[in-house]
């Protein structure tokens, strides 16, 4: 089975930061908007090497999202700046009308995106933004794995017409992804191959996936590990050649079941080849205070849960 | 009377010969508010803005922008953009209909020339309107942006917001217009939520304030002169515009009543031997 030696610890939200950085140098069109969440979004480099280009809005993110909508007149590439939860249930009805019916090329991004948010609780845990803004039409939704792909999907977004969400998160996870793996929209990443079953995966349970497919290797179950960065427009051709091969999957992500990537997939499967398929995933419930950890854990998103799942799903072969 | 002032009523007239018209053939849309902002409309697109009707373009370098926030009154902006040459004016014919570019409420997304974003939820144009000036003194351009919200809209609590943002970083190349027609769709403004001291609020957030009455030709446009003279002082500017709903025709005027429901067969021959064929019927 094909390793990925662990690069280092950060955290993805610095992904972020450093690839508005390198962005702010290079596109003198990108602006930035931040809702008084500077330092929490990394944004400060951005902030400080291009003043006149970042914009402080202040505790009110209807009015930053607007805002964004009317920069774009005029050719500007605005990145708004907060948490997941404010970045979308708060302003859903601005993107709607303002962004995403209006056409307007905003980059919305969103930290500290579902449970491991932690200690905060159940109130800035949000688990149902994938879903709310992956049925925007216009939207692409983007949820990165570590933070050399997140910094890669910042710097790709630029290039992109249109509206984008990029979610991201607070802690430390394990740095995987090669510096150099290029980042393309909408194309899922086979990170393993296996012939048994097929892990889909997302966000931070990508490395707990990969984890997972090690002790699956040790059981004599041969599992694919697909990295499905882009949640919409979901890269189809991926997942139906995965399951084509090994006949049943599992998916997994920091969301809730309903809405997110699993529901996605199910479509797709259920429309082209009906397969079995386990959700690791929030069973229709909100989060708690608590470390990421012990959270992911008690919610059942740990590496242990994919195990099962797929265990589970080779039984419904 | 002076031509130029004669022209422009006239050309009011028509416009409001084109609301009703409208929205009695798919018996359906917002009268009431439209027929009071033709006035305005009128000299905005004829006399006030610099832009470019005959080669729309979404990023306006170089021209003024409008913004229209409270999107219902579509009519009156579809009918003055079309009338000032962004469209065929017999296109105004397909207004809420299907396969239209005339939606209810606008939008870019089916390619209308003249409209750079969705509106019809309400509060959101102001922010637009600063994203877009913003945008403007990023790019060097010298044009002025300009945004019209209802009354009953400022009870949005984002209105607020970008009040405050608008005025706190000395956004002074925005003119913005309130319609001060004192109704909504559930009755007079003071009935459903009193605005209050509409011009004291506006001075508190750090505005400057201009009052005018949105009937009166002369003093829009005088209003909109001065308002000009204003901008690149540190300050975003807000109009009160006083109107009356349903401006024009005697039994629209003086009740909420025709916000948003359209005059039938007879009424709308009442209406029209109110309002005179200027500029031919579409």
């Amino acid at each position: 089975m094909k390793e990925y030696p662990v690069l280092g610890k950060k955290d993805t939200r610095s992904g972020f930061g450093d690839g508005l950085t390198e962005l702010g140098k290079k596109n003198e069109n990108v602006v930035a908007l931040c809702a008084d969440l500077t330092g929490s979004l990394k944004m400060g480099d951005f902030k400080n090497n291009h003043p006149d280009r970042f914009f402080q809005v202040g505790i009110a993110e209807a009015n930053m999202m607007g805002i964004a909508a009317g920069l774009t007149i005029g050719g500007k590439i605005p990145f708004t700046g907060t948490f997941a939860n404010f970045s979308t249930s708060r302003v859903y009805d601005q993107i709607r009308q303002s962004i995403a019916y209006s056409d307007k090329n905003v980059k919305i991004c969103a930290s500290h995106a579902g449970l491991t948010l932690g200690e905060d609780g159940a109130t800035h845990q949000v688990l149902e933004d994938l879903g709310m803004m992956k049925m925007l039409p216009n939207m692409t939704v983007i949820n990165p794995c570590d933070y050399n792909q997140t910094k890669a999907a910042t710097i790709a977004i630029a290039e992109h017409e249109g509206p984008v969400y990029l979610r991201f998160g607070r802690p430390k996870v394990p740095i995987f992804i090669p510096e150099d793996m290029p980042f393309e929209i909408g194309k899922a990443i086979t990170l393993v191959e296996g012939t048994d079953v097929t892990i889909f995966a997302t966000g931070h349970l990508v490395w707990k996936s990969l984890e997972a497919a090690k002790e699956l290797a040790e059981k004599g179950i041969s599992a694919e590990v697909i990295n499905i960065h882009t949640i919409k427009p979901l890269d189809e051709k991926a997942v139906l050649e995965s399951v084509s091969k090994t006949k049943c999957a599992v998916s997994a992500e920091e969301h809730q079941m309903a809405g997110g990537l699993g529901e996605s997939i199910a479509q797709v499967l259920s429309r082209n080849l009906p397969t079995p398929l386990e959700m690791v995933a929030v069973n229709d419930s909100f989060g708690e205070s608590g470390t990421p950890d012990q959270l992911m854990e008690k919610y059942g998103l740990g590496t242990s849960n994919i195990v099962e799942a797929a265990q589970n799903v080779l039984k419904r072969k | 009377m002076q031509e130029q002032t004669k022209q422009l009523q006239d050309f009011a007239s028509q416009v409001r010969r084109d609301i009703v018209r409208m929205v009695h053939a798919v018996q359906s849309g917002h009268p009431g508010g439209s027929l009071g902002c033709a006035d305005f409309f009128t000299c905005m697109f004829n006399q006030v803005m610099n832009h470019n009707p005959s080669n729309f373009s979404m990023d306006g370098k170089g021209e003024d922008l409008f913004f229209l926030s409270n999107g219902h009154i579509s009519p009156v902006y579809y009918s003055v953009l079309a009338r000032v040459g962004y469209f065929p004016v017999d296109e105004l014919n397909m207004f809420r209909k299907i396969d239209s570019r005339l939606q209810g409420h606008p939008t870019t997304h089916e390619g209308l020339p003249g409209v750079r974003i969705a509106s019809g939820s309400l509060g959101q144009g102001l922010s637009v309107a600063i994203g877009a000036a913003l945008s403007k003194k990023l790019n060097g351009d010298e044009s002025i942006v300009y945004s019209l919200h209802g009354d009953g809209e400022i009870q949005e609590g984002q209105i607020w917001e970008a009040a405050m943002y608008a005025a706190g970083n000395k956004v002074d190349n925005l003119i913005s217009t309130i319609d001060y027609n004192h109704k909504q769709i559930d009755g007079d403004i003071d009935d459903v939520l009193p605005l209050g001291s509409l011009r004291a609020k506006w001075e508190a957030f750090d505005w400057k304030v201009l009052e005018m009455n949105g009937h009166d030709i002369n003093d829009i446009l005088n209003t909109m002169q001065e308002a000009k003279s204003l901008t690149g002082k540190g300050k975003p500017i807000m109009i009160i515009m006083k109107t009356e709903m349903g401006q024009g025709v005697d039994f629209m005027m003086g009740t909420h009543k025709w916000h948003g429901s359209p005059p039938n067969d007879e009424q709308l021959t009442a209406a029209l031997q109110q309002l005179e064929e200027t500029l031919g019927d579409y």
